[in-house]
């Protein structure tokens, strides 16, 4: 077999799909183990992983449901690898319990979630944006999360490797919010040399047993030192509120302490980790928010709504939590009204329009899933609110 | 006359979390007494010992003993401790949990693990009953036996846990009460040197709910029964160990064989097809 496939960094110019991008952004981040159940549309991710790894020193597991899978994958994390699952929008209901055992034993770990529209087996083949409130809520209590969601199959690459970078420094749950459309675009993916990657390794702790409490925060941090099983730490990890040193602890005391900091933990970061991209802000009077798939096709809209006049700007968002509604708010201080288009119901709409406080309009355009939205809608709606 | 003031286990235990929560007269205690003597004649360094469990009163065993230790959600124990084994070849992954969460919300765990032959010992402590929760039926709660959900005595069918374990492939079943504790010992010991997935079921008395609803008496009238009503049959076919409600417990090692665990059976498949290009999963990072 070519000696290509026993590369872990496919260094060059590729065309694939976004699937197989995240698979190779994977690797590139250090990711060497994955656990994951099949469905559409996420599937060629763990195909193409169950192809790849046996040759890099990587292991797939396909286990028996994506409940087995969300645990499987964080026990290979304390063993002290990278790992991750993928799925879409039936299993990710089904890995709600593992989002908040990840979120609460602090344990590094990457979802994938090629999205597909739902409620319940909805459409399987067909693209929606519809699973960002499930994400940021499902699993019950309060914690925090951070997702990323990509509008190319060269995102899809870049943004898994972040998501594995953001997962090792905040130790939170870390979402790829891909979309059926992302995730089988064909497209170029340019693979940069390992020189300039940016990878955040795993760091583990330093400090010697007797001196290392494993949920204990140092140096103004609010995220733990790192450890792994077999360490010497003899450390216990578990999804009962615990105390410093990780053991139960049911005082109300400690689990007011404990679960608000594992929100300030990313929320007071949340300026920094709210990536978007602007363009055409300066003079609009009409501000279109898009991301995923559904950016592109914003784009384009804008752009012809330019050609007649109108003074229309974009606001891709590639970080879809923790939401900067402050950043929306400033951003949108001078326009007339916001037009937020995605493929829910009403999503990232609500996010939107908390963020303007009912200053200006926020006019919502979307579908619960199935057809991509069409650039005439976009551009009817621009139409709308800029007479 | 010397009297041994050290508990002879407690190097063990995380004796900063004493006293723990089993009632009096639980089993649970007893079973890991016997688990941490046959670690030690196991001779698994401490470091290399993981230990993992689900909820339950089982479940927090992983709470008390001072190793790396991992408590983790209901009835995923099993998936979780499937990556950490897969992972550190070179260190010994228990199971350690109830019947209820084994069984029942983990039942397809268990099935899966034991079909693929994890490299793993699952310890299953089966007290019949959900005790953390108030004594509910489990799926191995005897017919007839009376359950805070079934008031009017059991009409389900329950599981034969150890005919599950050993139809689904694993290499080592075995069963006894928390009254043997020596043979328990013993078979643990061989459990641990197991390649592959063992499976020990240990009955053991719930008298705060399933001993004490059924009017069957205290933890010692128990352990009475377990040693009058036990029948040692080594080799047994695991379709006969069913257990009736107060009627007859076979116990001893009924299962052993040398199928292939998954992490042999990879590598051997992926060594005959990508031969030299092949690279294994869990050397440590």
């Amino acid at each position: 077999m070519t000696k290509r496939e026993a590369q872990p960094l496919r260094t060059g110019l590729h065309f694939m799909n976004g699937n197989e991008a995240c698979a190779e952004g994977a690797i590139a981040a250090g990711c060497r183990f994955v656990a994951g159940y099949p469905i559409t549309p996420s599937t060629e991710v763990v195909e193409h992983l169950a192809r790849r790894f046996p040759r890099i020193g990587g292991m797939f597991i396909q286990m028996e449901d994506e409940i087995a899978s969300s645990i499987c994958f964080q026990g290979a994390v304390w063993a002290g690898h990278k790992a991750m699952t993928v799925t879409s929008g039936p299993g990710l209901s089904l890995m709600m319990e593992h989002i908040g055992f990840a979120a609460m034993t602090e344990t590094p770990s990457v979802f994938i979630n090629v999205q597909r529209a739902g409620p319940s087996t909805g459409l399987p083949t067909a693209a929606a944006q519809g699973d960002i409130m499930q994400v940021r809520w499902g699993s019950h209590g309060d914690y925090a999360i951070i997702a990323l969601c990509p509008s190319s199959p060269q995102e899809c690459f870049d943004l898994t490797i972040e998501a594995f970078n953001l997962a090792e420094r905040y130790r939170c749950p870390t979402f790829l919010m891909m979309d059926e459309t992302v995730g089988h675009m064909m497209g170029k993916v340019r693979i940069p040399d390992a020189a300039d990657l940016t990878v955040e390794p795993r760091r583990n702790t330093t400090r010697a047993p007797g001196d290392y409490q494993p949920y204990a925060t140092y140096d103004g941090s609010d995220v733990p030192e790192m450890t792994r099983a077999g360490d010497g730490h003899a450390i216990h990890v578990t999804g009962l509120t615990h105390n410093e040193k990780g053991y139960p602890d049911m005082s109300f005391a400690v689990h007011d302490a404990l679960v608000r900091r594992l929100q300030r933990k990313v929320h007071t970061h949340t300026s920094e980790l709210f990536r978007l991209e602007a363009d055409g802000l300066d003079d609009a009077d009409v501000v279109v928010v898009a991301f995923g798939i559904t950016a592109g096709i914003a784009a384009y809209a804008v752009t012809q709504a330019r050609a007649l006049g109108r003074r229309v700007g974009l606001l891709r968002l590639i970080t879809l939590w923790p939401f900067d509604e402050a950043r929306i708010r400033t951003l949108t201080a001078n326009a007339r009204a916001v037009i937020v288009a995605e493929m829910n119901l009403g999503q990232v709409c609500l996010q939107v329009s908390r963020a303007v406080q009912g200053r200006i309009p926020v006019h919502h355009i979307g579908n619960p899933g199935g057809p991509v939205i069409e650039p005439e809608e976009i551009l009817a709606a621009i139409e709308g609110a800029a007479t | 006359m010397t009297h041994q003031r050290q508990n002879p286990i407690e190097t063990w235990l995380r004796s900063d979390r004493m006293p723990h929560i089993w009632c009096p007269g639980c089993g649970i205690g007893t079973s890991l007494n016997c688990f941490v003597r046959a670690v030690e004649r196991a001779a698994i360094p401490k470091d290399n010992l993981f230990v993992v469990s689900g909820i339950g009163c089982t479940g927090r065993v992983a709470g008390y003993i001072d190793v790396d230790s991992f408590h983790t959600t209901h009835g995923r124990a099993i998936p979780f401790a499937t990556g950490l084994s897969l992972a550190r070849p070179d260190a010994k992954v228990v199971v350690y949990s109830g019947d209820g969460d084994l069984a029942a919300i983990g039942g397809n765990h268990l099935m899966h693990a034991a079909r693929r032959n994890v490299d793993m010992t699952v310890v299953c402590v089966n007290n019949l009953t959900y005790g953390m929760t108030g004594g509910q039926l489990t799926p191995t709660t005897p017919r007839t036996a009376v359950a805070s959900t079934t008031p009017y005595g059991n009409y389900e069918h329950p599981f034969n846990l150890p005919q599950l374990a050993d139809s689904c492939g694993a290499n080592f079943v075995a069963r006894w009460t928390v009254f043997h504790v020596r043979q328990l010992t013993r078979t643990l010991t061989k459990a641990l040197r197991t390649k592959g997935l063992s499976f020990v079921e240990i009955i053991s008395p719930c008298p705060t709910l399933y001993q004490r609803r059924n009017r069957l008496g205290d933890g010692t009238q128990t352990l009475e029964y377990y040693r009058d009503h036990s029948v040692v049959r080594h080799g047994a076919n695991t379709a006969e160990v069913d257990i009736d409600f107060q009627g007859e417990i076979t116990v001893g090692e009924f299962v052993t064989r040398e199928r292939p665990s998954l992490r042999e059976c990879y590598e051997a498949r992926m060594r005959e097809v990508l031969q030299d290009d092949f690279a294994p999963f869990g050397v440590r990072p």
